[in-house]
């Protein structure tokens, strides 16, 4: 019998929940860092099927693929199906981008309920009221001691990405927040 | 916490996303390997550090990631403006000055707010 390995994530099997908020692993998505000036992103809006957006915060989507805004040259693209970014990417070979596949060293807890910002909130120091980080922004900035890209998919619901060796403590730490939030 | 304004996120972030780098508009000499110990040390070691307006190199590291540089005063901390790298130094009027200037010894915000069994004590 032949033995295959298996991918596992780093909080496969975790569940946490209180009356206010719940925490889930997001499933496995393809992710990649994309870092483009203006004469690559003609590009990336081929690869992409629409162009990264442009302004601070903000981000798009279509179908399964989101993009994050992150910084000026910078984008997070998540793409929940496996429709083969990273290698239309390396197809197109333009040096005036780089795409990198990050799939792997990030990992991103879903946190939802109506306490949700509450409990993002006891780490993360940045407004997100509705009015100044509304459904679909985006941001990387830190929880606790770890930094993070926050992205709101909902009124109450956020997507929390994290580097993989970093899960542990992040969702420990939202765990404790839940608590007393 | 001090909010400090990004130019490339276009608003004001919590302090604990961004790092210091020293002082700005210092130009790397272009002939590096010609020039003198002392010019050497000049370039790479000494810093004004000045009392009153600075000009310094931040980074917003857990967020855009980007460097930018701002104006800020020295003894009140507080910021006056922040501009994109690259971008000129620029003037800095005396209005802007005043503004996040610290308050004068003798005056009432200076005075400590609290001191046990002094003239301030909290009534």
């Amino acid at each position: 019998m032949s033995k295959v390995a298996q991918r596992t994530g780093p909080l496969d099997g975790r569940n946490f929940g209180t009356t206010g908020v719940t925490l889930t692993p997001a499933a496995a998505a393809t992710r990649i860092s994309l870092r483009a000036r203006e004469d690559g992103l003609a590009t990336a809006k081929k690869i992409l099927g629409f162009a990264p957006p442009g302004k601070p915060k903000s981000s798009a989507t279509k179908g399964s693929i989101n993009c994050l805004w992150i910084g000026p040259d910078e984008w997070l693209v998540i793409d929940a199906d496996d429709s083969g970014l990273p290698a239309k990417f390396a197809k197109e070979g333009n040096t005036k981008l780089s795409a990198v596949e990050i799939s792997h060293r990030n990992t991103a807890i879903l946190l939802e309920g109506a306490k949700a910002v509450d409990v993002l909130n006891s780490g993360c120091p940045q407004d997100l009221s509705s009015a100044s980080f509304p459904v679909g922004a985006c941001s990387r900035t830190i929880l606790g001691k770890s930094e993070i890209v926050l992205y709101r998919t909902g009124e109450h619901a956020f997507r929390v990405e994290c580097w993989r060796s970093f899960s542990d403590y992040v969702w420990s730490f939202l765990m404790d927040a839940a608590k007393s939030a | 916490m001090l909010l400090i304004h990004c130019p490339y996120c276009e608003e004001e972030r919590p302090e604990l996303e961004f790092r210091g780098a020293g002082e700005a508009h210092i130009a790397r000499p272009a002939n590096m390997a010609e020039i003198s110990d002392a010019d050497f040390e000049k370039f790479f070691f000494i810093r004004d550090n000045e009392k009153g307006v600075v000009y310094e190199r931040w980074r917003h590291i857990h967020g855009c990631g980007r460097f930018f540089n701002a104006a800020r005063h020295s003894v009140s901390d507080k910021f006056i403006m922040t501009y994109k790298a690259g971008e000129k130094k620029p003037k800095i009027t005396k209005t802007q000055i005043d503004a996040v200037k610290p308050p004068a010894k003798g005056t009432p915000a200076n005075e400590p707010v609290w001191t046990v069994g002094g003239k301030g004590e909290a009534k």
